[in-house]
């Protein structure tokens, strides 16, 4: 029985593979693999706007080619996202796979794009070793260390002496951790201590406490897209930002999306980011306006990540002449550059990450909203994770 | 030579009734199989299915037979998946079929110890304490990343062929049959069990311990040993899900599993072996179907549908199948009844 399934399954794989050569016809098939509930909820949601504003404002069509956007909900657990891209891949026949925004559901799909020879296209994760797992990896979002290293410049360079760091216990926050405290010990800086906090549900009042009790100059903060509100609260709860002790880390912490609910708390918190809402470029501009006339709320880092990656799939689309295969999409995708809301990028042709413009920006209420307002620009960073190798 | 009365012997003949093959059964079987060949393209969700159902029978073990109620069943199913992953992944048992095994037995064996904790106290008691098992184990293994990988979940695994030749392919084929055949050969196991006298005791402690004590059933053994066997079947189940999705994560442990795996059991109605296998067929699919359909509002459908069936059907979805069930009795009946005159 089992034999008779296997010459079964050997023959559907050839058809399928036959299909997938000769598929090549009107459609080109996007699967958007994103949380719409669970923990990472928001980000799904602000990556899904963008995906239908970029669809909104540029049509449904590019090179002759349909493009389908087909979205499934991971529910923000990795086992299920490995199961929903094997499905869109197999069932489906899609011609990429997009979304993941955490970075166990970005690496448990890896060996499925390497053996499909699908596009898998990272719109949000941001550990840095991500795009190593599979040739046929790139990423429109941002990785860790682009903007750790950078603040730590910034800090040491700002009398900044003694800090203590704290991020959520895993991958990303692992790398935010190890390249900040890297680089901010390199230039003479002294990291008091460096506290790990749980991903799930996490409450940051022990960790604060902690952390104030080591009197630092300023704290260093990585937590994920959606979690930065709940720890601002603390924060000034704590009475941290009247002590003066300094708020620094990836812009992750003052995420747009929560930013103006964060309250007067946030005001003066420096991070370093790619993308701010409030990133003067008219570009930008045009950008905010439609998003928010679109969704009753403000576009943040991770909307840019997917309004690129469908940037990146038409353009690269156009390149090819509308051939939608793995190799030929990676190839045309590697070195191409344009100009995003966030500034200029482009993707490195040796690692396919994204090289970007890093910001420092500044907390400040504008008008009465808060925004992360830039005041210094460190352009064209590569992903330093990879550099130091 | 006298015959034994009559009472004892419609008594026997009303057991081996009950141990006897259902034709529904049978067709249930040759459906699920037969998806092999029917049903290629859905051959993943099938395999989820197949593990879902497993983990399913192995908490109607406990519930619907011995009457201890669980909410952190996940504890043995997690046990089970990073056990499984972690022989794979440092190539301690590389053939899936031995690890699985394997997987199974340190499951069983958690659940031994555990199985201590549940004969304390009351069913609000259990819950705690099962509960608590399960967050304590989450908690170890996010504590040890360096062995389970922590919040990033257990990346790298490779799986080898089943048997040495079956490769687990992109479209779940070998998935699929290898998880089927595992629940078949566990199903029978359970069947034989729960028919056995050792499961005919474990109803009437569910039903009424102290009388059971009574009449001279040692009521802790049995709990301890079927809490085991359950566990066993949880960490199969998990094991299941490793192996086939070549990942563990710390989801395995978490408090939804278990949560929703007590949807499952209702929804399929527990107290007969198929309840889980049901209600793992109608959740899933829902939970696809819903979720392909409205990737925002999906939990609203499921929750709506939950009530209604549980509203509908009382508190299982075996009412809903009564006419035929007591047709099937009545049939039973007149046979035995029959039987019995000729024998008079």
């Amino acid at each position: 029985m089992l034999s008779r399934c296997m010459i079964g399954a050997t023959v559907s794989l050839a058809i399928g593979a036959m299909a997938n050569g000769a598929f090549a016809q009107d459609t080109v098939k996007i699967g958007l693999i994103v949380s719409m509930t669970g923990q990472q909820a928001s980000t799904g949601k602000q990556i899904k706007a963008a995906v239908d504003l970029y669809m909104k404002e540029h049509g449904d069509s590019v090179a002759g080619k349909k493009i389908q956007v087909i979205l499934r909900d991971s529910a923000s657990i990795p086992d299920n996202t490995k199961r929903l891209a094997q499905e869109l891949i197999v069932n489906d026949r899609v011609n990429i796979i997009a979304g993941f925004e955490i970075t166990p559901a970005a690496l448990v799909v890896a060996p499925l794009a390497t053996e499909a020879k699908v596009v898998e296209l990272v719109m949000a994760a941001g550990t840095s070793i991500i795009t190593e797992r599979s040739p046929y990896i790139v990423r429109t979002s941002f990785t860790l260390p682009q903007s750790s290293v950078i603040i730590a410049d910034w800090a040491a360079k700002n009398s900044i002496k003694k800090v203590v760091t704290i991020v959520s216990d895993y991958a990303p926050g692992a790398d935010a951790e190890k390249s900040f405290v890297g680089q901010f010990t390199g230039t003479g800086g002294q990291v008091a201590e460096q506290i790990k906090v749980p991903l799930a549900n996490p409450d940051f009042a022990p960790f604060l406490q902690r952390a104030a009790d080591a009197k630092p100059d300023a704290i260093f903060i990585f937590v994920p897209s959606g979690q930065g509100g709940t720890f601002m609260k603390q924060y000034a709860e704590r009475g941290l930002d009247k002590a003066g002790i300094k708020l620094i880390g990836p812009g992750d912490v003052t995420d747009d999306d929560l930013l103006p609910g964060m309250g007067d708390a946030a005001i003066g918190t420096v991070t370093a980011h790619m993308y701010s809402a409030d990133h003067p470029s008219a570009k930008n501009k045009a950008y905010v306006a439609a998003f928010e006339k679109a969704n009753n709320f403000r576009p943040n880092f991770m909307s840019v990540g997917g309004y690129d990656g469908m940037n990146l799939i038409y353009e690269a689309l156009k390149k090819t002449g509308g051939k939608a295969d793995g190799d030929s999409l990676i190839a045309a995708m590697k070195g191409m550059s344009w100009e995003s809301p966030r500034g200029p990028i482009s993707i490195d042709p040796e690692t396919r990450d994204i090289i970007q413009n890093i910001y420092i920006r500044k907390v400040e209420n504008k008008n009465g909203q808060l925004y992360n307002v830039e005041f210094q620009t460190f352009e064209a960073v590569k992903d330093f994770g990879k550099i130091k190798k | 030579m006298t015959p034994p009365p009559i009472a004892v012997r419609t008594a026997t003949e009303w057991l081996s009734a009950r141990a006897r093959w259902h034709p529904l059964e049978i067709v249930f079987w040759f459906a699920a199989f037969a998806a092999i060949y029917l049903f290629p393209a859905r051959h993943l969700i099938l395999t989820e299915i197949a593990w879902l159902g497993l983990f399913a029978l192995s908490l109607d073990l406990i519930l619907g037979y011995a009457g201890i109620i669980s909410l952190g069943h996940a504890a043995f199913f997690g046990f089970g998946a990073y056990t499984a992953a972690l022989l794979a992944k440092h190539e301690i048992i590389e053939e899936p079929v031995l690890a699985l095994l394997i997987s199974g037995c340190a499951a069983m064996a958690l659940g031994f110890v555990t199985s201590f904790l549940v004969l304390r106290g009351s069913d609000l008691t259990r819950l705690m304490v099962t509960l608590g098992v399960a967050l304590v184990l989450r908690e170890l293994a996010n504590r040890y990343g360096w062995l389970t990988g922590g919040a990033d979940g257990l990346q790298g695994v490779s799986i080898k062929p089943v048997l040495g030749v079956f490769r687990f392919d992109m479209f779940g084929h070998t998935g699929y049959t290898y998880s089927l055949t595992v629940l078949f050969i566990l199903f029978l196991v359970a069947r034989r069990l729960v028919n056995s006298p050792f499961g005919l005791s474990l109803l009437s402690v569910k039903s009424n311990p102290l009388r059971s004590s009574a009449i001279g059933i040692s009521v802790d053994a049995r709990l301890v040993a079927i809490y085991t066997v359950a566990a066993g079947y949880a960490g199969i189940a998990g094991a299941l899900l490793a192996q086939t999705t070549a990942f563990a994560s710390l989801e395995v442990f978490s408090f939804d599993r278990s949560a929703d795996l007590l949807l499952v059991l209702i929804i399929g109605g527990a107290g007969y072996l198929y309840g889980g296998l049901i209600g793992a067929i109608i959740f899933k699919f829902m939970q696809d179907y819903l979720s392909a359909l409205t990737p925002q509002y999906w939990p609203f459908w499921i929750g709506l549908a939950l009530v209604v069936i549980v509203l509908v059907g009382r508190d299982r979805i075996t009412s809903w199948t009564t006419p035929i069930r007591l047709m099937a009795a009545r049939l039973n009946w007149r046979a035995l009844a029959r039987r019995s005159a000729e024998r008079l």
